[in-house]
Parts: C-alpha cells; sequence; structure tokens
C-alpha cells in the first residue's frame, strides 16, 4: 500500500492508500455536512421559541462576534498557505503558518468560551428556552470540532517536526486542511443564520 | 454522585433473576473453557486484533446470531403473554421494556450487523481486492458497534431497558415520563453503535469506488456490489442525522435542555421528524443489501444472468431517492395537513415501482433457467411472495387516509414484519448458505436446512398472518393484553403457535451450524455452487490475502466468464509475488471498552465518571495518530504454499449442489 508512489502528483496525493484517505475524508466530511444541516434544521424550528427568556437582541454581542469571525476566516486563509508551502516542499514555512492558523482558532475558541460565559451570566442557559439550547448545542458542536482540530494538529505537527515531509505526512495535513476549511464554511452558515438574522428580527 | 445500589441491579423479578444467573454462568463458563483450551492468545491474535475483513464479517455474522436470539426471545415472551386474553405473564412495564428491546436489537443489533457482516465478507472478494480501502477503521466500526449492542443488551440486568418503544417518542421518552435511567440506554448506546455503522459506510463506498479490480467498471460490478454502494451512500446521508436526533435526546435527558420537551418551548414532533428521518431511509439500509443478495442467489441458481441488469440499478438508486422524501407517512394521524400527507402518500406509493421493477426482474431471471432447489434459492422463492404481501400492504398504509384506520394497530406490525422478515431475515439466512463455503470451507447441511427453511417459513406466516385481521378487527400494536370480550383471542393464539414455530425454525438453524461444523465434508470444491462473480475464483475457505494474483473482471458475471472461456484461472510461479497486508491491532478492541465504560457512566449520568473515561477516547486517538505501522509483505514462499495446497488438488473434490 505504501509501494507504487507515483511521484508525479502532489506529495499526499502519491501512493493509493493517500488518495483513499483523502476520498474517505471527503465522504466523511459530507456526513458532516448532513450532521451540521440537522442542527440548523433545529435551530431554524426552534429560534423564536423563547419561552420567556431572552431573545436574539438581548445577548448578541455583533461586536465580539464580527472579531471572531475575522479570526477564523484568517484562520482558514493561513491554513492556506500553509497548504501552498508543504506544495513548495518547505517543511519550514509550513509549520510556521500551521502554528499561526492554531494560535487564530485558539483565540476564536477563546472568544467563544467567553460568548458563552457572558450568555450564562445573563441568565441565557442551555435550559432556558428551546431557542437557547439550540443555539448552545449548534455553536458548541462547531467549537467543539474546532476544539478537537486544534488538539489533532497538534498532533501532527509534532509528527511533522519529528519525521518531516512525507507521504504520510502531507496527506495528514492536507486532510487536516480540509477539516480546517470546512469549519469555516460552517461558521459563515452560523455568522448569517444565527447572528446577522438574529439582529434584524 | 449517589449511587443507589438498591436501583443498579433489578432485582424482584423471577424471569430477570434467572437471565442473571444465566449470563453469569455463562460468563463463568466461557471464562473456563477458553482457560481450559488455551485458547486466550489465539483468540487475541487470531480474532480480538484482526484487521482481516473475512474475519471481521464472521465476527459481526456471530454477534448478529446472538442479538437474533435475544430479539427473538423477546418476541416469544410477547407472544406468550399475548397467547390468551387477561394473561399476567408479564407486567405492562415489563411488557413495554420488552417490546421496546425486540424493536431496536432485531433493526440495528441483528439485521444490521448480519447484512455489514455479509458485505464485509463478500465485497473484497466480490470485487477482486485484498481488503477493505480502511482495514484498521474496519475493526473499529466492529468494535464499535459490538460495545454499544452490549451496552444495550445489560440493560435490562442492570439499571432498567428502555421502555418508550424503539421509536422514543417525545414526550414519553423525556426525563418527565420516564424518569428513570432505561432510556439514557438508548440514547448512548445507539450513538456508540452509529458512530461505527457511519465509518462501515464511508470504508464501503471508498472500497468499492477505489478499489475494484481491472475491468470492473461500474456497470459490470455483481448486484450485490452495486446495493451495498447504495446502502453505503444512504448511512452516510442518514446516520448523522440520528446521531444528532439522539445527541439532543441525550441533552433533554441528562443536561435539561428543551429540544423535545413540552415546557420551555421544545417541540415532541421535532424528534419525530428527525426519528423518522433516519429511521426510514434505515429501513432500506437493510432492505437493499438483502436486495443484492436474492440477486446473487437467484442468477447463480437459475443458471442464467440476472435480468435487467441495468433497471436493477436504476431501481435501487431510485428507491435510495427516494427512501429520503417518505418519513412523513409514520404519523400522518399526528397533525400534518392534508397537503403535506397527501404529498407523502404519494412518494410512498412511488417507492412501489422500483420495487416492483426488482421483482418482475428477479422473476424473468428465474424464467427458463434451469432451477436448483438449494436451500438459498429456497430462501429466495419464499421472499418473492411473502415480501410482495408485506409491500401490497404497505401501500395501504400508504395512502395517508386510509392510515387513519391502520395507524397504531397490529395490521401495520404485521406489515412491517412482512417486509423485514422475507426482506432481510430471509436474505441473511439465503447469503449464509450461499457463501457459508466461502467462509468455512465446508456447506451447511442441506437437508437440516430444507427444515430450518419450512420451520421457519411456515412459522413466520402463521405468527404474523393473524396479526393482519387482528389489526384490522382494531386489536392495537404495544397492548401487553386484551379483554376476552375483544374476540381476539383464538387468532392471538394461533400467532403465539405460530411463534413457536418460528422459533423451532431458527433452532434448526441453530443446529444445523453445530452439525455442519463437526460433521461436514471438508474435502470440497472451491466453487460448490457453480457460481457467477468473482468471489469463488479463489480458495474457500479463503486464504487471508485473498487472491495470489488479482483477477481481471471483462464483463459482469466475470468468474462465469473466466470458467467459460478458461481464462485467469490458472496461476504460474512466476505470477506470484509478495503481498502487502496491514497488521492486527488490539486499539480497536480497547478502545470498544474504553467507549462502553464512558457510556455506562454517562448512562448513570455519572458526569466525572464519564469526563475521565472520555479522556481514555482521545488518548486512544491520539496514539492511533502516532501508529505508523505500515503493515507486513506475506512472502512468495507463503503464497506458493498456500496456493499449491487448494490449487492442484489430486483426486477429486465433492460438488455438493443437490
Amino acid at each position: 500500500m505504501s509501494a507504487n508512489l507515483n511521484t508525479s502528483l502532489p506529495l499526499e496525493y502519491q501512493s493509493e492508500q493517500n488518495r483513499m484517505n483523502i476520498l474517505g475524508f471527503w465522504i466523511f466530511l459530507g456526513a458532516e455536512i448532513v450532521l451540521f444541516a440537522t442542527l440548523f434544521g433545529v435551530y431554524a424550528v426552534l429560534f423564536q421559541r423563547y419561552a420567556g427568556g431572552p431573545t436574539h437582541q438581548d445577548i448578541i454581542m455583533i461586536k465580539e462576534v464580527m472579531i471572531q469571525t475575522v479570526l477564523l476566516l484568517t484562520s482558514s486563509f493561513t491554513m492556506g498557505l500553509a497548504i501552498f508551502e508543504m506544495r513548495r516542499n518547505n517543511l519550514k514555512g509550513l509549520i510556521t503558518w500551521f502554528v499561526i492558523t492554531l494560535l487564530l482558532g485558539a483565540g476564536f475558541l477563546f472568544m467563544e468560551v467567553n460568548e458563552f460565559i457572558h450568555y450564562v451570566h445573563m441568565g441565557a442557559t442551555m435550559q432556558t428556552s428551546a431557542f437557547l439550547s439550540s443555539l448552545f448545542v449548534l455553536l458548541g458542536t462547531h467549537g467543539a470540532h474546532v476544539t478537537f482540530g486544534i488538539i489533532w494538529a497538534t498532533m501532527i505537527i509534532i509528527q511533522l517536526v519529528r519525521r518531516g515531509l512525507t507521504p504520510v505526512t502531507a496527506r495528514k495535513t492536507f486532510i487536516l486542511g480540509l477539516y480546517w476549511h470546512f469549519l469555516d464554511v460552517v461558521w459563515i452558515f452560523i455568522f448569517t443564520f444565527v447572528y446577522l438574522k438574529g439582529l434584524v428580527m | 454522585m449517589g449511587i443507589k445500589w438498591n436501583e443498579f441491579f433489578i432485582t424482584g423479578d423471577p424471569l430477570i433473576l434467572g437471565s442473571q444467573i444465566a449470563i453469569l454462568l455463562t460468563m463463568i463458563g466461557i471464562v473456563a473453557g477458553i482457560t481450559y483450551l488455551r485458547k486466550w492468545r489465539w483468540l487475541w491474535t487470531e480474532w480480538l486484533t484482526t484487521v482481516d475483513h473475512k474475519r471481521i464479517g464472521i465476527m459481526y455474522i456471530i454477534a448478529a446470531v446472538l442479538m437474533f436470539f435475544r430479539g427473538g426471545m423477546d418476541g416469544l415472551l410477547m407472544k406468550a403473554q399475548t397467547s390468551g386474553p387477561e394473561k399476567e405473564f408479564l407486567t405492562a412495564q415489563h411488557y413495554n421494556e420488552i417490546f421496546t428491546t425486540h424493536g431496536v436489537i432485531m433493526i440495528l443489533f441483528m439485521a444490521m450487523p448480519f447484512l455489514i457482516g455479509l458485505m464485509n465478507v463478500v465485497i473484497p472478494l466480490q470485487i477482486g481486492a485484498r481488503d477493505v480501502a480502511f482495514p484498521h477503521l474496519n475493526a473499529w466500526s466492529f468494535w464499535l458497534f459490538f460495545s454499544g449492542a452490549m451496552l444495550f443488551n445489560i440493560s435490562f440486568v442492570i439499571g432498567g431497558s428502555p421502555d418508550a418503544g424503539w421509536t422514543s417518542y417525545f414526550p414519553l421518552a423525556g426525563k418527565e415520563f420516564s424518569p428513570g435511567i432505561g432510556n439514557n440506554y438508548y440514547a448512548v448506546a445507539l450513538q456508540i453503535a452509529g458512530i461505527g455503522t457511519l465509518m462501515s459506510g464511508i470504508n464501503f463506498i471508498v472500497t468499492i469506488l477505489k478499489m475494484r479490480t481491472k475491468g470492473m467498471t461500474l456497470m459490470k460490478m455483481p448486484m450485490f456490489t452495486w446495493t451495498t454502494l447504495v446502502t453505503s451512500v444512504i448511512i452516510v446521508a442518514a446516520f448523522p442525522i440520528f446521531t444528532v436526533a439522539l445527541a439532543l435526546m441525550t441533552f433533554d435527558r441528562l443536561y435539561g435542555t428543551h429540544f423535545f420537551t413540552l415546557s420551555g418551548g421544545g417541540m415532541d414532533m421535532l424528534w419525530a421528524n428527525l426519528f423518522w428521518l433516519w429511521a426510514h431511509p434505515e429501513v432500506y439500509i437493510v432492505a437493499l443489501p438483502a436486495f443484492g443478495i436474492f440477486s446473487e442467489v437467484i442468477a447463480t441458481f437459475s443458471r442464467k444472468s440476472l435480468f435487467g441488469y441495468k433497471s436493477m440499478v436504476f431501481s435501487i438508486v431510485g428507491i435510495a431517492v427516494l427512501s429520503m422524501v417518505v418519513w412523513v407517512h409514520h404519523f400522518y394521524t399526528m397533525g400534518a395537513s392534508p397537503g403535506v400527507n397527501s404529498f407523502f402518500s404519494i412518494t410512498t406509493m412511488l417507492i412501489a415501482v422500483p420495487t416492483g421493477v426488482k421483482i418482475f426482474n428477479w422473476l424473468f431471471t428465474m424464467r427458463k433457467g434451469r432451477i436448483k432447489m438449494t436451500s438459498a434459492m429456497l430462501w429466495a422463492l419464499a421472499f418473492v411472495p411473502c415480501f410482495v404481501i408485506g409491500g401490497v400492504t404497505g401501500v395501504m398504509l400508504g395512502m395517508g387516509a386510509a392510515d387513519y384506520q391502520y395507524h397504531n394497530t397490529l395490521f401495520l406490525v404485521a406489515h412491517f414484519h412482512y417486509v423485514l422478515i422475507p426482506g432481510v431475515v430471509f436474505a441473511v439466512f439465503a447469503g449464509l448458505y450461499y457463501w457459508w463455503p466461502k467462509m468455512f470451507g465446508h456447506m451447511l447441511n442441506e437437508k437440516l436446512g430444507k427444515w430450518h427453511f419450512w420451520l421457519f417459513v411456515i412459522g413466520f406466516n402463521v405468527t404474523f398472518m393473524p396479526m393482519f385481521f387482528l389489526g384490522l378487527d382494531g386489536a392495537v400494536r404495544r397492548a401487553y393484553t386484551y379483554s376476552e370480550a375483544s374476540g381476539f383471542a383464538p387468532l392471538f393464539a394461533l400467532s403465539g403457535i405460530g411463534s413457536v414455530v418460528l422459533a423451532a425454525g431458527f433452532a434448526v438453524f441453530c443446529y444445523n451450524i453445530y452439525w455442519s461444523f463437526r460433521y461436514a465434508d471438508r474435502n470440497i470444491s472451491s466453487d460448490p455452487w457453480d457460481a457467477r462473480t468473482l468471489e469463488w475464483a479463489t480458495a474457500s475457505p479463503v486464504q487471508h490475502y485473498n487472491f495470489a494474483k488479482l483477477p481481471e473482471a471483462s464483463s459482469l458475471d466475470a468468474f462465469w466468464y473466466m470458467k467459460k472461456n478458461n481464462e485467469g484461472l490458472t496461476l504460474s510461479d512466476k505470477e506470484i509475488k509478495k503481498i502487502h497486508m496491514p497488521s492486527n491491532s488490539g486499539l480497536p478492541f480497547i478502545m470498544a471498552i474504553v467507549f462502553g465504560v464512558t457510556g455506562f457512566f454517562l448512562v448513570f449520568e455519572w458526569h466525572i465518571a464519564a469526563a475521565i473515561a472520555a479522556l481514555g477516547i482521545v488518548g486512544g486517538l491520539i496514539y492511533r495518530s502516532f501508529d505508523y505501522n505500515d503493515g507486513y509483505y506475506v512472502p512468495v514462499e507463503e503464497v506458493q504454499e498456500t496456493e499449491s495446497a487448494w490449487r492442484n488438488v489430486k483426486g477429486e473434490v465433492n460438488n455438493h449442489v443437490s
């Protein structure tokens, strides 16, 4: 399976096992789309069921959310640069951009946790109303994915440092890149349908 | 954590006390037996750590047969309870628990693993590959399924079974009306098993898309491979919905959220919709591979190519698409408008069209064929009329207006048993008789097979046919008893007798496995049925690397033409190269334990313990990330030795086609 490298292809696509892993991950992302679509559907059903509790306008801090959005979108851009450096076979550049990506992701996560704490201080908990249940679970699922991504990426950085760029580490990095961009796309939907829509209601 | 030990073990019911003692004795017996036979190391290296798709498939099938027994016992208990009016064999609560576990176990822990087991054994062979795309992930899939199944199964002795039906509708399944921990088992155990199933789906899609042997284009794939591909796509599209639904249920029950509650703005119908958005496609997840098995069996034993191959492919794709847009027909009576009901009535009845196409294709495959009445073929033959009864009553139920009459009656129960037993159980039996020699190198006994067949099919019809009439007379489902004045008694009694015959059929099947293991002839050909597809182009039982030289497919029924044209059947020493294979790993098995423990703590709402155990899951994933084991090579000499052992056998081998 590790045999038969096709060196005319980018590093991460060179072995058949790598090509299968990447296709498998695309299909997994398809499943993730269904998962988030279901959560968005649940939110769409419940988002006006305040049950006498706080509404969107009461709790949304749009300035902070805007900063979160910029952090995450920038991290997607830097992830793109990391993969670009990987294609240029520049391990140092790859790791540098990779670390910057993770720092931006961690910044996003830090702000999201603060946002949650702020909500809870305002008396808006997951148990308050159906609206807040769906809000917390939708945001929380995305946040959990980002957390998982940061842990995962840290493991891959360690492997890159130890082993350098090989078809296997390149494939792992590339797949993580796909995952990271996917989380970014989900966030764009959250930003639009949860925050912006919440503000104009 | 405040553990209430008096609620931990279920006590006070003699039936359950008996089960507890039986479970304890069985476990002691198994441990003692393995220790006595010194088989621990063998068990660990050959089975628990295996990543071989055939062995994983066999483990799936063993687990499924055990779950069939468990679910069947549940069914028999229900039948015993309703065999006469006003019986007090089971209490209402106990009956609720039993029909819940019966449904969950039969669908998720019997039908699915049985089919996934057969897929595991057959698909890589059928497409001429050496394993699935991700052998290690495949082991994770199995062990997660097994972990979830075991967690669900212990519920009736530890903590109490879920009792809100396999659909677990809210508000009944919520904390307010089901305060015990029983329903936590449902939410957590199915989640764990569901992750495994999702990974199986991804694995099979990649395997079938990327690992087909040279020459096998999509439209030259065997039908079982096609149905597996489409089923896997449905799994990937439908299971995440269930993942979310179960997670929200867990949040509602454990953390006091308001997704499905009556207070706090929650919406109970949201659960019904999410559940059936998964559960209707789930019906096709189990039905489509079964159709694939019948296609293989009917083509082989009619000695003809499958009739209407292209229309078969289009109809399974059509069924897959339609399966996503019919879910509301499960709750026409629960507040949908006439417009909505009409839409879903039409989509539901549309499914009868591609299904009908398939039925006619099977009939035309048999037409003018030289049919061989093997056990496998008998199951396929019985499937057609029985399944048509299920299908036609399905169209009756699919009409929204008429459904108000049938809803929640035994008519519905009879209908879906007529769909799922012929559609799935007959299929897995057919598949088992057909592929048994491929798995174990000996046949199942044909004579016992016929006893099994007749008892099972007669028992099935006697059990479920009366339930149509009971339902039309107004007997409701899930009621633990009925009055004498209702006049239901004779049909219920008949149905109860049928279930005993059904059980006798299953017992013969188990005996057949035992008998064949001990006494069946081992000197059989690698192709005992004179079959058509590539899984028969290698040894029986299959050597661990599947094919010394990957076969080539020039047409549909590739192996048939290889035999006919005498091409590609021989192997010269020059063609043998070293073969790369994946290494075994103990991680999936260990992770099954970690997942099971985490799930168990979560069921009992011991959150800190669950969080600590969940760290074990993260640890396992990290360990796996650093695992660079790249597999090993099977040396040429070993391949030569294995191949010459089954290829140039002196003397005749026995073909067992009756």
